[in-house]
């Protein structure tokens, strides 16, 4: 097996997976009935997405594993998710900060992965491109709506800007497989998003009459598998019917 | 758009058109485009699919679907789900939008037309009941990922709209 591109695959699906869990938590619970709809429409999104990245590993892997296994089937540690994605739904304006923070990112990443030597990974990158474009715009609409709306929703997307921004350096982090996957013409080289990402992000943040934060220190880690307090939980709801009854299937 | 990579054995046309959409159920798996291809080899069918969404839950059950639909005309099948290209709203055909606005769907609008629908700069989306344009943006996302919900001003009905793809 070649696992640079088996460990390539979960740190970009390992993202959709649990941006994924977390908008699926609030299936029933959004604020509103639109909100609560656009919220677990973009979690079915990211979760086909991930469907289609999980099943790709799962064949590089061989033994007969599927895609469950994959998902399911992790310590924490393995998981090599951008701590971003693993934030709790502290409130509304958080939510749509991280979708935004995400989306925009997400969008230019596909972008690149589009041009990918391998053909897998260029077909689900041509296929989610046009769901991230929706995602993109309903969190950016949200970001201008919220920000320049009253005062307190200003200030609330504010503070969740402020809260957010220190994971947002880490999505144009490289870690060793990127290195090889990058030179083999297959992986994407984040480090060339970071500039239109912050301009872009910025331009949007302008418009909503939100500060962008001044940070000079940046949390990471994800992508080591290194991870937030909030995971635990998070793949403990997650992971429950795996662990509860191993090898339960549909 | 590129429906000339579609190719579709002849004798199997008629099987597959009596498969519809689970969640659409006017609508054909070939009215919508879903299907790419579908040919016998060696006394057995190979049918290719792709998703309209990537999460679009119908797809296992039009695979089982297809796959009923062949046994009972008497053949062996194996269903296929492809990616690429990446199916688009071009591939609906003409019979498929009309039986969607029958249906109460109205039909995808161009790519550039669905922007500005979708973000309610301009009013280009008619009603499925009365027809009236002014129409408003209830929700950019609906029942299902391929779906918007749309009110009309005039006969006050909401409505759904296909998203263009």
């Amino acid at each position: 097996m070649d696992s640079n591109l088996y460990n390539y695959i979960l740190g970009i699906a390992d993202n959709n997976l649990i941006l994924g869990q977390r908008l699926g938590e609030l299936c029933g619970h959004g604020p509103s009935l639109e909100t609560d709809i656009a919220c677990t429409n973009i979690s079915l999104d990211l979760f086909g997405q991930v469907r289609s990245y999980f099943q790709y590993a799962a064949k590089l892997k061989g033994n007969n594993i599927n895609e469950d296994e994959v998902a399911f089937l992790r310590p924490e540690r393995e998981y090599k998710n951008v701590l971003l994605v693993e934030q709790p739904n502290t409130n509304f304006a958080y939510i749509i900060v991280r979708q935004f923070l995400f989306d925009a990112y997400h969008l230019l990443f596909l972008q690149e992965l589009q041009k990918s030597k391998d053909i897998t990974l260029s077909a689900i990158a041509n296929k989610s491109i046009k769901e991230v474009s929706y995602h993109y715009r309903f969190s950016s609409d949200w970001i201008k709506r919220l920000g320049d709306g009253t005062d307190e929703s200003q200030a609330k997307i504010q503070n969740a800007i402020n809260d957010l921004w220190t994971y947002t350096d880490e999505l144009f982090h490289q870690v060793e497989a990127d290195k090889i996957l990058i030179e083999a013409g297959v992986g994407v080289d984040v480090t060339q998003l970071k500039a239109p990402y912050y301009s872009r992000v910025s331009e949007v943040l302008a418009q909503a009459t939100i500060q962008v934060p001044d940070l000079k220190y940046f949390q990471k880690g994800g992508k080591q598998g290194i991870h937030t307090e909030h995971m635990g939980f998070l793949l403990a709801d997650m992971q429950y019917m795996q662990r509860a009854y191993p090898n339960m299937t549909w | 758009m590129t429906s000339t990579e579609q190719h579709i054995d002849e004798v199997l046309l008629s099987i597959l058109s009596q498969v519809s959409d689970p969640e659409i159920p006017v609508l054909t798996i070939l009215d919508m485009g879903v299907v790419r291809s579908a040919s016998i080899v060696n006394g057995e069918v190979l049918v290719k699919i792709t998703p309209t969404y990537s999460g679009c839950p119908a797809m296992d059950v039009i695979g089982d679907d297809i796959k009923t639909a062949l046994e009972i005309a008497g053949y062996k099948s194996k269903v296929e789900l492809v990616l690429s290209p990446a199916w688009t709203t071009d591939w609906i055909t003409e019979k498929g939008r009309k039986a969607l606005e029958n249906y109460g769907i109205a039909a995808p609008l161009d790519e550039h037309a669905d922007k500005e629908a979708l973000l309610g700069n301009k009013k280009r989306v008619k009603c499925t009941n009365c027809g009236s344009i002014n129409t408003k943006l209830v929700s950019q996302f609906g029942s299902t990922a391929c779906k918007a919900l749309f009110k009309c001003e005039d006969c006050l009905e909401p409505f759904d709209y296909f998203k263009c793809l």
